[in-house]
């Protein structure tokens, strides 16, 4: 399902260097083309390789304009389909189109802190270079999730 | 003024590098500031830098989001009880070593990821289950998770990835991370050919050359994605199952520094659902759905006498992935196709048992399972007419993937715990003297080379980690490595190669590009360079149909290698006439050349392995058994980048926990 981008929609994330699509896609496929002459379409994105994409749906989700869409990998899916998401800051919504016009829509969390609220290590102990060599992390069973094991499963030791 | 073949060249000096921007690189860009705290106040100043290829927000496997956490052990099983199961799964020969030390490790890192934010599904104390939005108990304080399998936990797992990275960066901070540096080679240092030095990549946004010397190094680029034709071939060739970007750069960049690999022979082949390759965990194990043949046969019990051709490993309670292939690939071989997930009657069935509320949910649940970590799969579903509590889909088994953190175990040779019993010799001939000869050496993670670290799908004969474990062991790595850096104050890195060679190296298909461009009124056709892309076809049709692809309903044999091994012997020679028209090319022609020393070395290791281990992933059809007495041992090999060849040699296997437990409920 490659992504495509809408030339209604697209404003080139108003002539920065990089584009919001640029800076996310993780295979390099989202392009700035600055002045037309790849795409006839002047300060706006695309895809410059549509069969290289893996439909994760990330420059999709970032897209400032909701610029970008996907339309189903044309060697595999009828035509006709689209799934498209709303990422907000704790949710996302999607909305299913059936080729035959069915359509469905969902809601699910993403998310259950504030983006940007992570305090990595607050409120946590610090590492004693005492323990650097054994096992365990530097807050050794802060979060409970350290699992000692029965020793005597260990059979040769 | 830097321009494109005319890179400026940037050098740097740290302690420590990590390459990549996964989940094991999030792991260890988190757990290594208060040892970096601890270590200042012995005197010691650590530097630290990460470089991702993409943004760490979405990079990696788990870029899309996930829909499950795989594993996690709970209170009430045993590090040993997941040992053993990733034994039994890669048909008995891994690491319980590693396996056992990851057990015990990984849900300190699951319990973080709920602190950060990542939605976790919870049931009550009637047992009826609620998404992660609810704000029901921490697992960590006791809640219970909703188990989709003895060692898979539910989550809203769109956002995963993006928790983890916000994690990681701010705990190692921005100044200390740099996005869009694809390292293509280790350098190993001047004076000890077996120790590393540095790193060299470039930049896919500027046009610069980046040379980074460093103590230490974790390379957690990933597994290997490509290397073998898809069965999608159009627009679909992106349709993935494991992520696309996945270019074997980890076990590529690791054999030519000198590391020792291991279980390069084994591959994983999924079983999912066809085209779309969403994911069948939940279906079989959440919503309990059956897989059928055309007649609606159950082809785990019609074929259930083949599980007994492979003891012990087909008689534990749920046998190895790739026998439950095997049984699946005769109905596909004798002509009794499609393979359907029997989503409906699964459905109909669940109606039956759940409250009113949980049916609401049901259908939504479905299909998070998709939208949270396979959306491709949705527009199948969409464009096909396909609404699961109406009509199946089919099933189908992909194109062959290497990687060390799912249901594989191929990898790099890493040191393991010393504290679980694991050997401390090595039993069989032929390995190289200067090799470890114990599963230890020192320090948790490293490799065969002197300060080279791996974690995730870098980490060998393991298996079984998943998104959880990869982030656990790159934190097991990145304590390790503060401790090897503290160990080797005075050992300053010598790149053993001069910066001029590293560019004239990295740069050739720019080189090649400009240097014959004009020759030709095609760019695409030209005798003195091949594109990256024709290249990959190329290695995708060797392995496919010499190496147990899918042409060959993952069959081959002694002779199909022999000549698989001298044609990629030419491709490999080719190689170095790729050309790169722009930066984004440069990219894809450095990630092919990692796929092709990626490939090589499974089909090195497949010949070397005289039995067929993994029946339903690949066959040698010359020897198709299972042989216990002589190929029950880790195949290790180490490349010559002189030479140019890998060198193939066997490593004894030991049990380090009781593998006999398995099979006393589940044989039958």
């Amino acid at each position: 399902m490659p992504t495509f981008v809408r030339t209604d929609k697209c404003d080139g994330c108003k002539g920065q260097d990089k584009t919001a699509c640029m800076y996310i896609c993780p295979h390099d496929l989202m392009k700035l083309d600055k002045d037309g002459s790849e795409t006839g379409h002047a300060m706006k994105s695309y895809n410059q390789e549509p069969e290289q994409c893996w439909e994760c749906y990330s420059c999709i989700k970032i897209c400032p304009q909701q610029a970008i869409e996907a339309r189903p990998y044309a060697d595999i899916v009828p035509l006709g389909a689209s799934v498209q998401p709303l990422r907000g800051t704790d949710s996302i919504m999607w909305t299913i189109k059936f080729r035959n016009g069915t359509m469905k829509r969902f809601k699910f969390p993403i998310r259950t802190t504030p983006e940007g609220s992570i305090d990595p290590y607050g409120g946590k102990a610090a590492a004693e270079i005492g323990n650097i060599a054994k096992p365990g992390f530097f807050n050794h069973n802060e979060q409970n999730g350290y699992r000692d094991g029965n020793p005597a499963e260990l059979i040769r030791k | 003024m830097a321009e494109f073949g005319n890179p400026e060249v940037v050098q740097e000096e740290v302690d420590i590098l990590l390459i990549g921007g996964g989940m094991a690189c999030c792991g260890a860009a988190y757990e290594i500031g208060p040892w970096l705290d601890a270590a200042k106040k012995e005197g010691v100043d650590i530097k630290v830098k990460l470089v991702d290829k993409a943004a760490m927000d979405r990079s990696g496997a788990v870029a899309q989001g996930l829909s499950a956490i795989n594993t996690y052990i709970g209170s009430e099983q045993d590090p040993a009880d997941y040992a053993r199961m990733v034994s039994n799964d890669l048909m008995g020969i891994t690491r319980d070593d590693l396996a056992y030390d990851l057990g015990r490790h990984v849900d300190e890192s699951v319990h973080l990821f709920e602190e950060w934010g990542l939605p976790i599904w919870k049931t009550d104390e009637n047992g009826e289950r609620f998404d992660g939005s609810k704000g029901m108990t921490p697992l960590k304080d006791g809640g219970k998770p909703v188990r989709s399998g003895k060692w898979q936990i539910m989550i809203n797992g769109e956002s995963y990835k993006w928790i983890v990275a916000e994690a990681a960066k701010k705990a190692l901070g921005m100044d200390n991370i740099q996005e869009r540096i694809f390292i293509v080679k280790l350098v190993n240092d001047k004076n000890d050919k077996n120790r590393i030095a540095g790193a060299v990549g470039f930049s896919t946004r500027e046009h610069q050359l980046v040379v980074i010397k460093a103590k230490a190094i974790l390379l957690a680029a990933g597994g290997c994605v490509n290397i073998f034709r898809p069965r999608s071939v159009g627009e679909g060739q992106g349709r993935a199952w494991y992520p696309v970007w996945n270019a074997g750069s980890t076990y590529a960049m690791a054999a030519e520094a000198g590391a020792e690999l291991t279980m390069m022979e084994n591959r994983f082949v999924p079983t999912r659902f066809k085209d779309g390759y969403g994911p069948v965990g939940a279906w079989f194990l959440l919503f309990k759905s059956k897989a059928t043949n055309a007649f609606g046969e159950v082809y785990m019990d019609r074929n259930k006498e083949m599980l007994d051709d492979y003891p012990p490993y087909g008689q534990a309670a749920v046998p190895a992935s790739c026998l439950r292939n095997h049984l699946m690939l005769k109905e596909m071989k004798e002509g009794r196709g499609p393979i359907w997930m029997d989503t409906v009657t699964a459905l109909a069935n669940l109606r039956e048992t759940l409250t009113p509320r949980e049916v609401k949910h049901l259908e939504a649940e479905a299909w998070e399972d998709f939208l949270d970590m396979c959306i491709g799969q949705c527009g199948i579903w969409a464009g096909e007419n396909i609404e699961p509590e109406k009509k199946n889909s089919e099933l189908m088994p992909t194109e062959p993937y290497l990687l060390g953190s799912h249901s594989g175990c191929c990898g790099i040779w890493t040191s393991g715990p010393d504290d679980v019993g694991a050997p401390t010799e090595e039993t069989e001939a032929g390995v190289p003297d200067h090799l470890p000869k114990g599963w230890n050496w020192g320090y948790r993670g490293m490799t065969t080379v002197s300060g080279l670290f791996t974690a995730g799908d870098g980490v060998g004969a393991s298996g079984h980690k998943f998104s959880s474990g990869s982030h656990a062991e790159g934190r097991m790595a990145a304590k390790a490595m503060v401790k090897y850096v503290m160990d080797n104050q005075d050992y300053s890195p010598e790149l053993d190669t001069d910066v001029d060679s590293l560019m004239e190296e990295i740069y050739r298909p720019v080189r090649n590009y400009l240097e014959h461009k004009d020759y030709t009124t095609a760019i695409d056709v030209n005798p003195n360079y091949i594109t990256p892309r024709m290249l990959q076809f190329r290695l995708q049709k060797i392995m496919d149909e010499y190496v147990a692809g899918v042409a060959t309903y993952y069959t081959t044999n002694e002779h199909m290698l022999n000549l698989a091994e001298q044609k990629l012997e030419m491709l490999k020679e080719d190689a170095l006439k790729m050309r790169a028209k722009d930066l984004h090319e440069l990219l894809r022609a450095w990630e092919n050349y990692h796929r092709i020393l990626t490939a090589e070395a499974h089909m090195k290791h497949i010949q070397f392995r005289e039995e067929s281990r993994y029946p339903g992933f690949y066959y040698r059809m010359d020897k198709n058994f299972v042989d216990e007495e002589n190929w029950k041992c880790f195949v290790n090999s180490i490349y010559d980048k002189e030479t140019k060849t890998y060198n193939c040699f066997k490593r004894a296997h030991v049990d380090i926990v009781d593998k006999s437990k398995l099979f006393k409920a589940g044989s039958h």
